[in-house]
């Protein structure tokens, strides 16, 4: 019998394997680093005496913390700013990659790698932060991890792990025209419920998974975690080999063709077993909406918000009400009806160069509603925001009403300046629309940059096709 | 990690069951970036009221043996609650059942939960209060709890005992197989020589970032209003 993708990564990662039960010890092939789970793992390492095993499978950046505005002003939050300089000084006494704000490679911890080529097919790849399975989009085993592990990390470059499960999701057939990567995950998350990849390491597979581009990819195994998913992945083709050739860290000249050839075996074989597999039909799926407060609670954009009452399952109907009281909706009403005070356009999901093209695509030659009070545009990364200047972007989202930022987590979470107030509703390309996730009473409908930029211009939820 | 064997010290009587983590440390000392310091985060709201045990003048900034109610640990995972008695300088929980993930947070970081009948646990409340400030002893290797006269079993996994009475942590475990380790880098040198590091830095060319301005006013107070 042959082996699943994940396996197989696994399988080349193994330093020890013992038949006690006792975990693997697998090898951890790059980690990246951000201010907040990192502080207490560096502070480990210096009480136990001890020194990274391999500064150069590590590199930092600061992204959660980090203002979106006036960089080149001290950081108006003490504690934040704190947190930065911690980092900074972590870096250097480690030895450690660090790049700060202000940097042309900072960014979102998941969208600086990438862009400078260390995200590669067949990798282990680690970080304390859930998302790290945006990496999966490569064909990289890659998982968010908690702060003693960071330092179990930075210490032996191992990690001690019992494998995971396998999950196979299907997506089977063309897209229709509008239909972008997050409607895909967002159909996927509301299909299989926010605990139905508990244990796995899902496989996005099937011709619409094929035919997205990394960018897109990147949106798809981002999300897994959203289904409870320790890690995502999608099977290395030439998309991926083309978007790696010629980034900094991307391997050269007969180093190139030797990893391709690495990269190629990196496929599940056509007798492989998953533990669990999920088919959805491409033709099927539609713009993609959440109502509710977790990001499983989602409906095509045509839809209307579901009511409690026609639901037979007990928690579930419980946690329907709870959801429409937070978010302020009456059962039934159409999800086209409903206005937003703000437009947040970002994150580690959906904030690199594709997102803000689709994004700037709708939103050329239309100026925002009156009833939007704002429209924030915020780059996943510096070398995004850069691009996207070149191409004239910039010019396109300030013409609009929007505000043109700098590169971080911003309103995703909130913990910089980027806050929203007690009530207001959002339609953000981010991940999380948790209560109180980007700002305490905060109200988010997740999307994508698309339905985003489409409701910035009408006020109201609405896909391109309403325009 | 330092070695447990035997602990002598202060024994502290907390009459409490069903601790929970908030309560060994609140949500806010999260933002911290030490791991270490969180000695006045202990109890946080406990320690504002003077009759809290620990604000007695035989137990405060002496305890080494915390004697506690049943269900300690329970809610949020958060290390920090380890971190904090350890600060303190609390080396033994003694209790008779802890809440799993703490449980397993505890040996992580050399401090040992020691589990005995909540008879035995009510009998040392009984010893300790008669003469506060009393010292006792917990001997790991004889799985014994000594005060006063009277000596008490207690219970405690053979892996996590191993652990402690050689200072064992993680870190130290998986360095135990430094050879596998190395074997395994020595391999994947050979057969992956094209496998990215961070180190040394390259880049695209340099392009100089200035700062976004802030665009719109800074008034709105969201649909509720200030
Ligand atoms: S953008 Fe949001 S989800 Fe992504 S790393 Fe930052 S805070 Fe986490």
């Amino acid at each position: 019998m042959g082996g699943t993708l994940a396996e197989k990564v696994w399988a080349d990662h193994l330093v020890r394997h013992v038949s006690d039960g006792a975990p693997d010890l697998i090898y951890i092939d790059l980690m990246l680093m951000h201010e907040v789970t990192s502080p207490q793992a560096f502070e480990g390492l210096r009480l136990a005496g001890r020194k990274p095993r391999h500064t150069d499978l590590l590199i930092a950046t600061e992204d959660h913390n980090t203002p979106t505005i006036d960089i080149d002003k001290p950081n108006p939050d003490e504690v934040s700013a704190k947190q930065l300089t911690t980092l900074e000084k972590n870096c250097k006494e480690f030895g450690v990659r660090l790049h700060p704000l202000g940097d042309a490679d900072q960014g979102i911890v998941h969208a600086f790698a990438p862009n400078l080529g260390l995200t590669q097919p067949g990798m282990t790849i680690v970080c304390g932060d859930s998302h790290t399975s945006t990496h999966g989009a490569f064909g990289a085993l890659a998982f968010g991890i908690g702060t003693s592990e960071v330092e179990h990390v930075m210490a032996t470059q191992t990690l001690s792990l019992k494998p995971f499960k396998t999950m196979a999701v299907n997506v089977e057939g063309k897209l229709p025209k509008g239909v972008s990567a997050k409607d895909v995950i967002l159909a996927i998350i509301a299909k299989i419920g926010i605990g139905g990849g508990q244990g796995y390491v899902i496989e996005y597979r099937g011709e619409a998974i094929r035919s997205l581009s990394m960018d897109a990819r990147m949106t798809i195994c981002n999300m897994s975690i959203e289904a409870g998913a320790r890690a995502g992945m999608i099977a290395p083709d030439e998309t991926t080999f083309e978007y790696l050739k010629g980034r900094p860290h991307a391997p050269k000249g007969e180093m190139w063709d030797q990893a391709v050839a690495y990269w190629k075996t990196l496929r599940t074989d056509d007798d492989a077993v998953f533990d669990a597999e999920v088919t959805i039909d491409a033709a099927e799926l539609a713009p993609y909406v959440t109502w509710g407060t977790n990001p499983g609670q989602g409906a095509p954009i045509t839809a209307s918000v579901p009511d409690p009452a026609a639901i037979a399952d007990v928690a579930e109907r419980e946690s329907t009400v709870a959801a429409l009281d937070y978010m302020g909706l009456k059962p039934g009403t159409p999800i086209k009806s409903i206005p937003v005070d703000t437009v947040f356009i970002g994150s580690c999901t959906n904030g690199r160069i594709e997102d803000l093209r689709a994004a700037a695509s709708v939103m050329k030659g239309h100026h925002k509603a009156d009833s939007i009070h704002r429209v924030l545009v915020v780059p996943a990364s510096s070398r995004a925001r850069l691009q996207a200047e070149r191409e004239g972007l910039d010019k396109i989202f300030t013409d609009f009403g929007a505000e043109w930022r700098n590169a971080g987590c911003s309103m995703c979470l909130g913990m910089n300046q980027d806050k929203m107030m007690p009530g207001e509703r959002s339609i953000s390309t981010s991940n999380r629309n948790f209560q109180g996730r980007q700002g305490k009473g905060s109200r988010t409908h997740l999307a994508s940059p698309l339905v985003a930029a489409a409701t910035a211009i009408r006020g109201t939820i609405s896909g391109p096709a309403d325009l | 990690m330092e070695k447990l064997t035997v602990v002598n010290g202060v024994g502290v009587p907390l009459r409490r069951s069903s601790v929970d983590t908030d309560q060994i440390i609140p949500a806010v000392f999260l933002k911290r970036v030490t791991r270490t310091g969180f000695e006045d985060a202990l109890f946080y709201s406990w320690r504002r009221d003077p009759n809290f045990v620990l604000n007695q003048p035989e137990y405060r900034d002496k305890g080494r043996i915390l004697v506690t109610g049943p269900d300690f640990g329970i809610g949020s995972s958060r290390e920090h609650a380890v971190w904090a008695l350890k600060d303190y300088g609390f080396r033994v929980v003694i209790c008779s059942r802890f809440a799993d993930i703490f449980y397993g947070n505890t040996a992580k970081n050399g401090v040992l939960a020691a589990v005995m009948p909540q008879e035995s646990v009510e009998l040392l409340w009984k010893l300790l209060e008669q003469e506060p400030g009393r010292e006792m002893t917990v001997d790991l290797v004889q799985r014994t709890v000594n005060c006063g006269d009277v000596t008490l079993p207690f219970e405690v996994n053979d892996y996590t005992r191993w652990r402690l009475m050689n200072g064992y942590d993680d870190i130290d475990l998986t360095l135990q197989h430094e050879d596998a380790i190395a074997a395994y880098e020595a391999k994947r040198a050979e057969c992956f020589p094209f496998k990215p590091k961070t180190l040394p830095a390259l880049h695209e060319p340099e392009r100089p970032i200035s700062s976004a301005r802030p665009v719109g006013g800074g008034d709105w107070f969201g649909p509720m209003g200030a």
